[in-house]
């Protein structure tokens, strides 16, 4: 098989059958990395010493298929804490921290036996949609060298998609798993706020935050989940809501299953092409059982605004913790303390980093908290009122990722409005806690992957799969590559 | 609608604890104004009597029993901070000690 199609499931089979070994995986994976991260620039760090020892203890202990993540070399965003493995949050500030804990994610991941082959890009502190605002340079699509590979996990959709791994964890705050999934034609799950601890994710926008798991196929994606997700006294918001082994359920297929398609997804600027590969795929859904209707989300394009108030805000306030005092980037010739902070700070954070913690500074700020954060919180709720009502009667949303196929590399960096438009039809999701996967839909006319988005209740990812998986088996979008 | 000028954009930073360099403020600040523009859309909304939502789901408090558990060596602590004397971290004075300020 080529690098492209392996996938947890297959590498499972051959681990259990003695075809390959852990080791060979690994080696296998550095080559590819080395060979071709330098077209891409998905990795920041390689875990390649690390990463051999776990193989050797891996295939010492044996395989089943009970444990499919065993002696799997995985890529994980670098957002989220590694012991004793550099983590950067791609930002001047952390470049040279070293973390002294795993994140809850690592912890189950490393008991599940899976191996951290290396530490992916992302747009600094996870803010933006492209992978271009990282210290250590953009990402690229996999399908295109010229374009972003969306963001902020750019770095472990492209990683995925280019077949340097099989898998990747990402991280969704507005959209940061989904988009880039939709842009580089993989799978990518944000699930329910509070499926997965966040404890070890560089906090962005604690409201909103969701580690998810960016992989080639349904089935792996819901292997991924599974190992993931679940309560942890370390993060309060977790729910105490228990993970169902989803490959139980995910080929019962979308037989009575109702779906709504909000109207507002195909307005504000979503293309043709888009537009056309979404119905056709509601088409492919009910023509295995399901019934479509349209329904209206009308507050759906205030997502935006809501948005970068709030998780501007929270960023705000998460972010002071970076002061140059405890670790992190220090400024040099400091005359005093309030001198090392705001040096530090102003030296250390990127361009759109401080953007964001501006804004959300104001709106947080004694005379504008009312008209702007308050606000914000108010049409939240309106928003997540009308998801609400809409699943009163229907199992599943659906719709398009995003508006567009991947853009160019430096098309909107100069303007941060359009950058954030983006965002617009992943944003409402975070706002609401839902849980929302991207599957590979399609190509435009340039051979770009179009993304399709599924968006069930809270803790409902079982539904997700189960309609994920009935349309992948019905097409073949998941099995082209790029060159 | 709101709209900043220079002034107040380095308010904010000082808030902030971020300083730019007096030849971008002006047009930071303008930028700022763009997405405030943005962000005034939500003026549009009526939200009268609609509560305010902090969290995509209901959260309730999580209690857990207090039982003592050792904490993470001093030495591992230590490993990520810039400078460190007698085992403290080493920072600049909070406040200006010379002659002049006494």
């Amino acid at each position: 098989m080529s690098r492209f199609d392996e996938t947890i499931v297959s590498l499972n089979q051959q681990l259990v059958n003695g075809e390959t070994t852990a080791v060979q995986l690994v080696k296998d994976a550095i080559e590819r990395i080395k060979a071709l991260d330098g077209k891409y620039n998905a990795f920041i760090t390689l875990n390649e010493e690390q990463a051999l020892e776990q193989a050797k203890l891996s295939d010492e202990k044996g395989y089943s298929t009970d444990r499919p993540l065993q002696g799997i070399p995985l890529g994980i965003k670098d957002n989220i804490v590694t012991k004793d493995l550099k983590t950067t949050a791609a930002s001047h500030i952390l470049d040279n921290f070293v973390p002294i804990y795993d994140a809850t994610v690592m912890e189950k991941l490393n008991a599940a036996g899976a191996i951290t082959i290396g530490k992916l890009n992302l747009d600094e502190f996870a803010m933006g949609g492209s992978t271009e605002t990282s210290y250590f340079g953009p990402t690229k699509n996999a399908w295109d060298t010229e374009r972003v590979p969306g963001g902020s996990s750019g770095g472990s959709a492209a990683a995925v998609a280019s077949g340097e791994v099989v898998a990747a964890l990402g991280s969704d705050t507005g959209g940061s798993v989904r988009q880039p999934a939709a842009f580089n034609g993989i799978v990518g799950m944000k699930p329910t706020y509070g499926r997965v601890s966040r404890n070890g994710l560089i906090a962005f926008g604690s409201s909103l935050d969701q580690i998810g798991p960016m992989t080639r196929t349904v089935e792996d994606n819901a292997i991924l989940l599974e190992a993931i997700a679940g309560v942890d006294e370390h993060d309060s918001t977790t729910g105490d809501v228990s993970v169902p082994h989803y490959l139980d359920t995910i080929k019962d297929g979308v037989k009575g299953m109702k779906i709504a398609v909000p109207r507002e997804f195909f307005e504000e600027g979503t293309t043709e092409e888009v537009s056309a590969a979404v119905h056709k795929a509601i088409e492919t859904l009910e023509s295995l059982g399901a019934t479509a209707e349209e329904v209206s989300l009308p507050h759906m394009r205030y997502g935006i605004p809501v948005y970068y108030i709030v998780a501007s805000s929270e960023a705000s306030s998460n972010l002071q913790r970076f002061d140059g005092i405890r670790y992190g980037y220090r400024a040099d010739n400091v005359k005093d303390l309030e001198d090392l902070y705001v040096r530090s700070r102003s030296e250390g954070f990127g361009d759109e980093v401080k953007r964001r913690i501006m804004l959300g500074t104001f709106s947080l700020s004694s005379g504008f908290y009312d008209a702007y954060f308050n606000k914000a919180g108010k049409v939240r709720m309106v928003i997540a009122r009308e998801f609400q009502s809409i699943f009163e009667n229907y199992d599943l949303i659906m719709g398009p990722v995003t508006t567009t196929t991947a853009f160019k590399l430096g098309e909107r960096t100069e303007d941060p409005v359009s950058m954030y438009m983006s965002d617009l039809l992943t944003v409402p999701v975070n706002l609401a806690g839902l849980p929302s996967i991207a599957v590979p839909g399609g190509f435009d006319s340039n051979g770009l992957p179009i993304g399709i988005q599924m968006i069930a209740n809270h803790f409902q990812e079982e539904t997700i799969y189960k309609a994920a998986y009935a349309f992948e088996q019905a097409t073949d979008f998941h099995t082209r590559h790029p060159e | 609608m709101s709209s900043i000028n220079a002034e107040q954009y380095k308010h904010i930073a000082a808030l902030a604890k971020l300083a730019f360099p007096e030849e971008e403020v002006a047009n930071n600040a303008h930028v700022f104004d763009d997405i405030l523009k943005m962000v005034d859309q939500l003026d549009e909304v009526d939200t009268t009597d609609v509560p305010v939502l902090r969290s995509g789901i209901e959260l309730k408090n999580v209690m857990r029993d207090d039982t003592p558990t050792p904490g993470l060596p001093r030495t591992e602590l230590m490993k990520n901070v810039p400078t460190e004397k007698d085992g403290f971290i080493h920072v600049p004075a909070a406040f200006d000690e010379s002659e002049d300020n006494a």
